[in-house]
C-alpha cells in the first residue's frame, strides 16, 4: 500500500509543482507589463 | 473566456477526484499483485497522454516547418490524406494483423492522426503552431516523468528490483531526455533560428514514440504485454477505471495546455513590446 500511495502522491507533486512554475511565470510577465506601460 | 476556465478547471478537479475514487475503491483488486496494482491507472493514462501530446508536439513542428515552403505545405497536406486513407484501406485488408488488434482500431487511428493534423493546421496558423508545440512539449514532459517516476514505484514491489534497463524502460527514458532537451533548446538558445532547429529535433524526437509503444512487442522485455490491442487481457472493470482516468488527465492536460498556450502567446508579445521599445530609446 506504501508505493500505491507514494506513486498517487509523487504524481500530485509533479503537477503541482509545474502548476506552481506556471504561476511564477504568469507573476513575472506581469511585472514586465506593468513595466512596459510604466515606459 | 476568462469566466469558462474556473468553471472548466473545477469541473475538471471533481472528474479528477471521481476517478482518483474509482481507482482506489471501485476497481476489483488484482489477485497476483494487489492493491500496488492500482498504480496502473495513473501510470498508463500519464504515458497515453505524454504520446498523445508528443504527437501533437510533431504536427505542430511540421506544420512550422512546411508552411514556410508553400509547395511543401501542399504536399503535406497530400501526404496526410494518403496517410489516413492507406492505414484505413490496410486495416482491413491486411490478414495478419498483431493478435488482439481490431482492424477498425487501425483504421481509426489513421482518421484520427488526419483529423489532428487538419485541425491544427486550421486553428494554429503561423507562429501558433509554434507556440502550440512547445506547449505540448513542455506539458508531454510532465506526463512523462509521472511514467517515469510511478513506473519503479511500481517495478520495485512486484519485480524486486527499481530498474532494468530493458527496451520499454530504456526507450521512454531517452524519450524524456530527447524533449527535456528540446526545451532546453527553445529556452536558452536566442538565435533566430531556434524555433527551426526545435522543430526539426521535434520530428526526430517523435520517432522514439512508436519505438516506446512497440517496443514490447518486437523485444523480449519484463513490462507487461499492452493491455489494449496488444494480446493482453483485462477486466472490463478495470478497463473502465482505467478510461475515466484518462478522461480525467486529458481534461487536465488540456487545461495545463491552454493555460500554457496563454501564457506563451502573452510572453512573445511581450519580448516583441521590449525589443521594439529598446529600439525606440536607441533611436
Amino acid at each position: 500500500m506504501n508505493f500505491l500511495y507514494a506513486a498517487y502522491a509523487a504524481t500530485w507533486v509533479i503537477h503541482v509543482v509545474y502548476l506552481g512554475t506556471l504561476v511564477t511565470r504568469y507573476m513575472r510577465l506581469r511585472r514586465d507589463v506593468d513595466e512596459l506601460k510604466r515606459k | 473566456m476568462k469566466r469558462i476556465f474556473p468553471i472548466l478547471a473545477l469541473l475538471t478537479g471533481a472528474f479528477l477526484s471521481y476517478a482518483l475514487y474509482l481507482a482506489l475503491e471501485v476497481a476489483p483488486t488484482e489477485q497476483t499483485m494487489g492493491d500496488v496494482q492500482r498504480i496502473f491507472y495513473y501510470h498508463v493514462p500519464s504515458a497515453w497522454t505524454a504520446f498523445l501530446l508528443f504527437f501533437i508536439n510533431l504536427v505542430a513542428s511540421v506544420l512550422y516547418l512546411v508552411r514556410r515552403i508553400p509547395s511543401a505545405d501542399r504536399i503535406a497536406n497530400w501526404v496526410v490524406i494518403a496517410i489516413g486513407g492507406v492505414t484505413c484501406i490496410a486495416a482491413f485488408m491486411v490478414k495478419q494483423l498483431p493478435q488482439g488488434v481490431e482492424p477498425s482500431s487501425v483504421a481509426t487511428t489513421g482518421i484520427g492522426i488526419a483529423a489532428i493534423y487538419f485541425l491544427i493546421r486550421r486553428y494554429f496558423s503561423g507562429d501558433a503552431a509554434d507556440a502550440l508545440a512547445v506547449v505540448s512539449a513542455e506539458v508531454g514532459v510532465v506526463f512523462c516523468t509521472v511514467v517515469l517516476v510511478t513506473g519503479p514505484l511500481w517495478a520495485r514491489p512486484v519485480w524486486g528490483i527499481w530498474w532494468t534497463w530493458d527496451m520499454r524502460l530504456t526507450s521512454t527514458l531517452i524519450l524524456w531526455l530527447i524533449y527535456v532537451s528540446y526545451l532546453f533548446l527553445r529556452r536558452f538558445s536566442s538565435s533566430s533560428q531556434t524555433a527551426v532547429l526545435a522543430a526539426a529535433l521535434a520530428i526526430f524526437g517523435a520517432l522514439d514514440v512508436p519505438l516506446v509503444y512497440f517496443s514490447i512487442w518486437f523485444f523480449r522485455t519484463q513490462h507487461p504485454q499492452p493491455v489494449i490491442g496488444g494480446g493482453g487481457s483485462i477486466d472490463p472493470r478495470m478497463l473502465h477505471v482505467l478510461l475515466i482516468n484518462w478522461l480525467a488527465f486529458l481534461c487536465f492536460a488540456g487545461l495545463l495546455c491552454w493555460s500554457r498556450y496563454r501564457l506563451e502567446i502573452v510572453r512573445r508579445q511581450v519580448e516583441e513590446a521590449q525589443a521594439l521599445k529598446s529600439l525606440e530609446s536607441v533611436r
